[in-house]
This record gives structure tokens, C-alpha cells and sequence, in this order.
């Protein structure tokens, strides 16, 4: 039709400019560094190779979060110090509370559920014919934009009054059982439910793929040594396999519960956050962003940071005390 | 660690105690036969999200509003309009996805590129090289990857429009995003800066497991720090290499945030331009459709074809049997 890629291909320059910057640059500090006195004081090692990423750590990640601390005790404009205000609305406004409700159904459904479902089917289509196909189909949500994912869920929920067709699947099996089709995104609390099961979709592939390379890491002596002795499916699974991958098991929920705290887009293109499915990271995003609020913002966000904190502090222990035994 | 990548690619030959009665043998039987079903309606639950919409995306326009795709078995009838119009279509109403598609790889190709080879480096003095507070620093860059990033965009945003400046001496200039030629240095920058931690982590995990000889006889034979890096520790990694840059590319391709903050609306990527199209034509059901399998199509490419890597990389996170 009318397009005409000449308008684009002004993009593809600078993109190859920065590429063959970026890469001269490097190839360059590598060389500098190769002349430099050898291994008795490599300080200067030490900053080449280490200095570029910590500098962008510094004004990426370090700088923003110390700032967003200091913002947090201030008000929309960042002018007047409000001490722990912007904390208190957190807690005490019918919206508020309902996006932590939110949150907090977000976060102890997906992770227990994504972690159920992906090892019931590790477990299942372990040494089964056709295992890698069919880890495929439950892993590839992964490889899709979270907006992709509620594109697609999109069409198992829409809905149609009665009388026309209906042309999300859900709501035609539930006209197919003889039932009312249903706004399903619209009745809070349960709507953030069926939002729920787009991450769900989508992380139990995750959950799935780890588990299953632990399951397979498991010794086989002790499988063997469970069969001889007769044990049932059931049996194997909760007295054997669970209790080897236990700490797999930890790690994905751990990572899928950060994943889910931070969750963002599959609220934004589901329903806006209109209708009560607000959560923690969306009205974080609307407060800086929509209403140009950096103190509630910056609170939200400090906010978010101490609910992973613990998370942080176990996973460094286990670090540690593997660095370690190592 | 290395172990566990090790029996997970072995496949263990199958160990089956001969059914010595009758009954044991249809009990066996009966459980596999559920085991497969179970497995069967996973699967296909998990499959038909995105069946539905791939079909959806090849029906014409007022089929997909009045029916659903599920009738296309019993009304076969197929149309390329919906990728014609959602691609090339110019007028904004349609998806202009071409441009779009361009501005995803023109974001995401340098940003890949930068973190990977920057992270590669920090893991690399963070692991082989003796300084320190080396453990510390390492801790330090693991935390990080917890700091939401809606924490970090403000900041980094006022940073980018006024620069930064100590005492009226302007030490990093103002990145403005208005010129075609810096139009996507904010979102390149900001990119490479979230992707360091995991990267980093990732890759420090790979070298940490290389042989401490080796290390030993290259300094023997001379070699410096750097020349050990790109002669020795480089090709060593490589499938390393190839997990992290797989998973900076998934993870960038697939941005909304990021892209939000740090990109205008000529030079935002494919996921904005469908957030767009999601939020307020929520109606032009055969342009999201259509569009949604555009965006896709690279990543679930990139995905199916390298995802051996992938897994890789996903298992070097710490996961022990």
C-alpha cells in the first residue's frame, strides 16, 4: 500500500552509529587496559572493566532509588517536607486499601498457583514422549508482551449482550452451559481474579522449566531405591520428588512473587484499572506519571521496595552460603 | 550448578521394574493414561488463548465482531486484510505497525548490545579479578534487581532533561530526545541501565564455574587481565552469552514502561503503538488481533528457535536439585 520505508531508515542510521561508537569504545579500553602493567596493581583493570556498568548502575538504578526515598517525605511539587503523609494515604482511603487488597490477592495467587500448575506438569510429561513439544506450548507465553497476553486474553473475555453472538470463548461456554453471559471485567473483587489468570498463563511456563530441570537433576539411585520399595505415583511424588527440589521450588516462587508485585502492564491494557483492580504498581505509575504527583509516587514505590526486601535478604543468605560451600 | 545443566541434558535412560502382576500392570497403566490426560488438557487450556487469536487475526473485519473464532471451522473464510492494513496502512486509525516495527528494533538491537557486553565485563572483574569489597559490590548488583523501576524513571528522566551538574560545571550534558539522530539515546541509556543487574548476575554465575587452572597457566604464559578476558574467557562463554542476550532481547522487545517514559510517540515501539490501539480502539478488534501477531512474531521466532538457550540461562539462576 502507501507505506514507504525511506521515513524510517533515518532510524536505522543512528542506530548503527551508536552501535560502531559503542563498540570502538570498547575494543579500545580493552587494548588500553592489555598495555597496562601487568597483574601487580591491576586497580586500573578493576575500574576499566567495572567502571562503565557501576557508573550506569549509579545513575540508572542508585541515584533514582536514594532520590525516590528523600521524595517520598515531600509533597506533589517536591516543595514542602509532609514527613510520613504520603505513608498514611497508603493506608487510609477506600481506593488505597482496595489496590492493596488487590495487590495482595495478586501476590498470593499467581505464585502459588503458576508454581502448582507448572510442576503437577513438569511432573506429568517428564520422560513422556513428546516432552519438548509439549514444554513448548505452556513455556511460550513467556516469549510474548505482557500487552500481547491481554490482547489475547481479550478474546476469552469479551463480551456480548444475549442476544448477539458472544465472541469471547469463556462467555460462549457459559451460554453453550445455558448460563447468562457475564461483563466478567467489571464486578470487583472478582475481576482482578480473571486478570490473575493472564499472569498465571504466562508465569507457569516459567515455573514449569525449572522445575523440570531440577526434577530430572534428582538422583536416580534414590528413584530407583523408592520404586524397589514399591511406592505409588502419590507417594513418589510427595515423600521423593517434592522434597529434592524444595529449594527450586522456593526460587520460582520468589521470583515469580517479585514478578508479580511489579506487575504493570497486564492491569494497564486489561482494564485500566478502572473498576477496582487497581494494584500497587499501576497507581505508582498513575501518580507520578497521570497526576504528577512524585511525593505519593516516590511513596508507593519506597513502599513496593520494603515488601521485596525480605526476599532480597533470603536470597542473599542462600548466595552466601553457597559462595561458600563452593 | 553445572551439574544440574549436566543430568537435566543427559536424558536418563528409563528405569521400568518389570509388572510382576497382573494388577500392578493395569494400576501402571491407569495412572499414565491420567497422567496423559492431565498433561493433555494443561496443554491445550495453555494453547487456545493464543490459537484463538491467531486464527481471529486471519477472519475479516465483521466476522470477528459478530462471531466467534471458533465458527471459523464451521465458516471457513480467510483474509491477509487485517496484516495489510495493521503493516502498511498509514492513517492512524491503522496500525502503521511497519514504522513501529523498525522503531522496536532500532530500540532494542544497541540496547541488547550495550548491557550485554558492559555486564559481561563487570562479571568478569567481578568474579577473576582479587579487589576489595569485590563480594559486597557483587551483593550490591544482585539487590538491585529488585528496585522497581517505577522507582528509578522519574529520576532518571529529570537526569536526562537537565543533565547533571556540580558546582555550575555541566558533567553529563542533557540527552534531549527531539532530533531524529538522539531520538532514541534516552531509552538506549535507560535500557542498558536495568538490564545490568541480571545480566550481570547471569554471566558472573557462568565464570565463577571456569577452571581455575586455566586462569593460572594463561598468567604463566603472561597474559594480562584484558587479554585473558577476550582470548579465554570470551569463548568459553559464549553459550552464556547467548542466554543473556536472549533474555535482554525478549525483555526489551516486550517493554511497556520503559518505552513509555523514554520514547515520543514517532519513536515509541511496537508494544506502546498496541497499548495504544488496545486502550482507545478497543473497538478495531481486527487491528489488535492482526497487531498483536506482528509484535510477536520476532520474539516467539527468537524464542522457539534459541530456546535451549534460554532455559540455560534460567537454570544458571541459583537453582540446585
Amino acid at each position: 500500500m502507501d507505506y514507504d520505508f525511506s521515513d524510517d531508515i533515518q532510524k536505522i542510521w543512528p542506530m548503527l552509529i551508536a552501535v560502531g561508537a559503542f563498540a570502538a569504545v570498547i575494543v579500545g579500553l580493552l587494548l588500553v587496559l592489555d598495555v597496562l602493567p601487568r597483574w601487580g596493581r591491576h586497580r586500573w583493570h578493576v575500574l576499566g572493566f567495572l567502571g562503565p556498568a557501576m557508573i550506569l548502575l549509579l545513575i540508572g538504578l542508585i541515584i533514582p532509588a536514594i532520590r525516590t526515598i528523600y521524595l517520598s517525605f515531600f509533597d506533589a511539587g517536591s516543595q514542602n517536607f509532609v514527613g510520613l503523609e504520603n505513608y498514611g494515604w497508603i493506608f487510609q482511603h477506600t481506593e488505597t486499601l482496595h489496590m492493596l487488597r488487590n495487590t495482595l490477592l495478586w501476590v498470593v495467587f499467581v505464585p502459588t498457583l503458576s508454581t502448582a500448575i507448572g510442576l503437577l506438569y513438569a511432573v506429568l510429561v517428564d520422560k513422556a514422549r513428546f516432552e519438548g513439544i509439549a514444554k513448548s506450548l505452556i513455556f511460550m507465553p513467556m516469549a510474548i508482551s505482557l500487552v500481547g497476553s491481554s490482547i489475547i486474553w481479550k478474546f476469552i473475555y469479551a463480551y456480548r449482550s444475549e442476544e448477539q453472538d458472544q465472541i469471547g470463548l469463556f462467555n460462549q461456554i457459559r451460554v453453550w452451559l445455558g448460563l447468562q453471559p457475564k461483563q466478567l471485567l467489571l464486578d470487583p473483587p472478582i475481576n482482578t481474579l480473571y486478570l490473575i489468570v493472564i499472569m498465571i498463563w504466562i508465569q507457569a511456563g516459567f515455573a514449569m522449566v525449572i522445575l523440570s530441570a531440577a526434577i530430572k537433576a534428582i538422583p536416580s539411585e534414590i528413584v530407583e531405591a523408592a520404586k524397589l520399595d514399591g511406592v505409588t505415583a502419590w507417594q513418589m511424588f510427595w515423600r521423593v520428588t517434592l522434597p529434592s527440589i524444595r529449594p527450586s521450588v522456593v526460587v520460582v516462587i520468589m521470583t515469580i512473587t517479585i514478578a508479580t508485585l511489579k506487575v504493570f502492564d497486564v492491569v494497564r491494557t486489561g482494564t485500566g484499572g478502572q473498576f477496582d483492580t487497581n494494584v500497587l504498581a499501576f497507581e505508582m505509575y498513575n501518580q507520578a506519571f497521570r497526576y504528577f504527583d512524585d511525593g505519593k509516587g516516590s511513596a508507593l514505590a519506597v513502599f513496593l521496595f520494603l515488601l521485596v526486601v525480605p526476599i532480597v535478604i533470603y536470597q542473599v543468605r542462600t548466595l552466601r552460603q553457597r559462595t561458600e560451600s563452593r | 550448578m553445572s551439574s544440574v545443566t549436566a543430568a537435566a541434558a543427559e536424558t536418563s535412560p528409563l528405569y521400568r521394574p518389570e509388572a510382576t502382576t497382573a494388577a500392578g500392570r493395569v494400576r501402571r497403566r491407569l495412572t499414565s493414561r491420567t497422567a496423559s490426560v492431565v498433561s493433555i488438557i494443561i496443554a491445550v487450556l495453555w494453547t487456545i488463548p493464543t490459537f484463538g487469536l491467531f486464527v481471529s487475526s486471519f477472519r475479516p473485519e465483521e466476522q470477528i465482531k459478530t462471531t466467534g473464532w471458533w465458527t471459523f471451522f464451521s465458516h471457513p473464510q480467510l483474509t491477509l486484510q487485517n496484516y495489510n492494513d495493521v503493516v502498511f496502512g498509514q492513517s492512524s486509525s491503522q496500525g502503521q505497525m511497519a514504522s513501529y516495527f523498525i522503531n522496536s528494533l532500532a530500540i532494542t538491537i544497541p540496547a541488547v548490545i550495550f548491557s550485554v557486553s558492559l555486564a559481561a565485563m563487570a562479571a568478569y572483574a567481578l568474579s577473576w579479578l582479587d579487589f576489595k569489597g569485590r563480594d559486597w559490590i557483587f551483593i550490591g548488583i544482585f539487590a538491585l534487581q529488585i528496585v522497581p523501576l517505577q522507582m528509578a524513571l522519574v529520576p532518571l528522566l529529570k537526569l536526562f532533561s537537565d543533565g547533571f551538574s556540580i558546582g555550575g560545571a555541566q558533567i553529563i550534558p542533557a540527552v534531549s530526545g527531539d532530533t531524529p539522530s538522539t531520538a532514541f539515546v534516552q531509552v538506549w541509556i535507560a535500557h542498558t541501565c536495568f538490564g545490568l543487574p541480571l545480566s550481570v548476575f547471569l554471566l558472573h554465575n557462568f565464570m565463577a564455574e571456569l577452571p581455575r587452572d586455566l586462569f593460572e597457566a594463561a598468567r604463566v604464559d603472561g597474559a594480562g587481565p584484558a587479554m585473558i578476558f577476550r582470548r579465554i574467557v570470551l569463548p568459553l562463554i559464549t553459550p552464556a552469552l547467548a542466554s543473556v542476550t536472549i533474555f535482554q532481547f525478549l525483555w526489551i522487545w516486550n517493554d511497556l514502561l520503559v518505552a513509555l517514559t523514554f520514547t515520543q510517540s514517532d519513536n515509541a515501539p511496537l508494544t506502546v503503538r498496541l497499548a495504544q490501539l488496545a486502550g482507545t480502539r478497543g473497538n478495531e478488534w481486527q487491528r489488535l488481533t492482526s497487531g498483536a501477531f506482528v509484535a510477536m512474531l520476532l520474539p516467539i521466532i527468537v524464542f522457539l528457535s534459541l530456546q535451549r538457550y534460554f532455559v540455560r540461562g534460567l537454570l544458571a539462576g541459583g537453582v540446585k536439585g
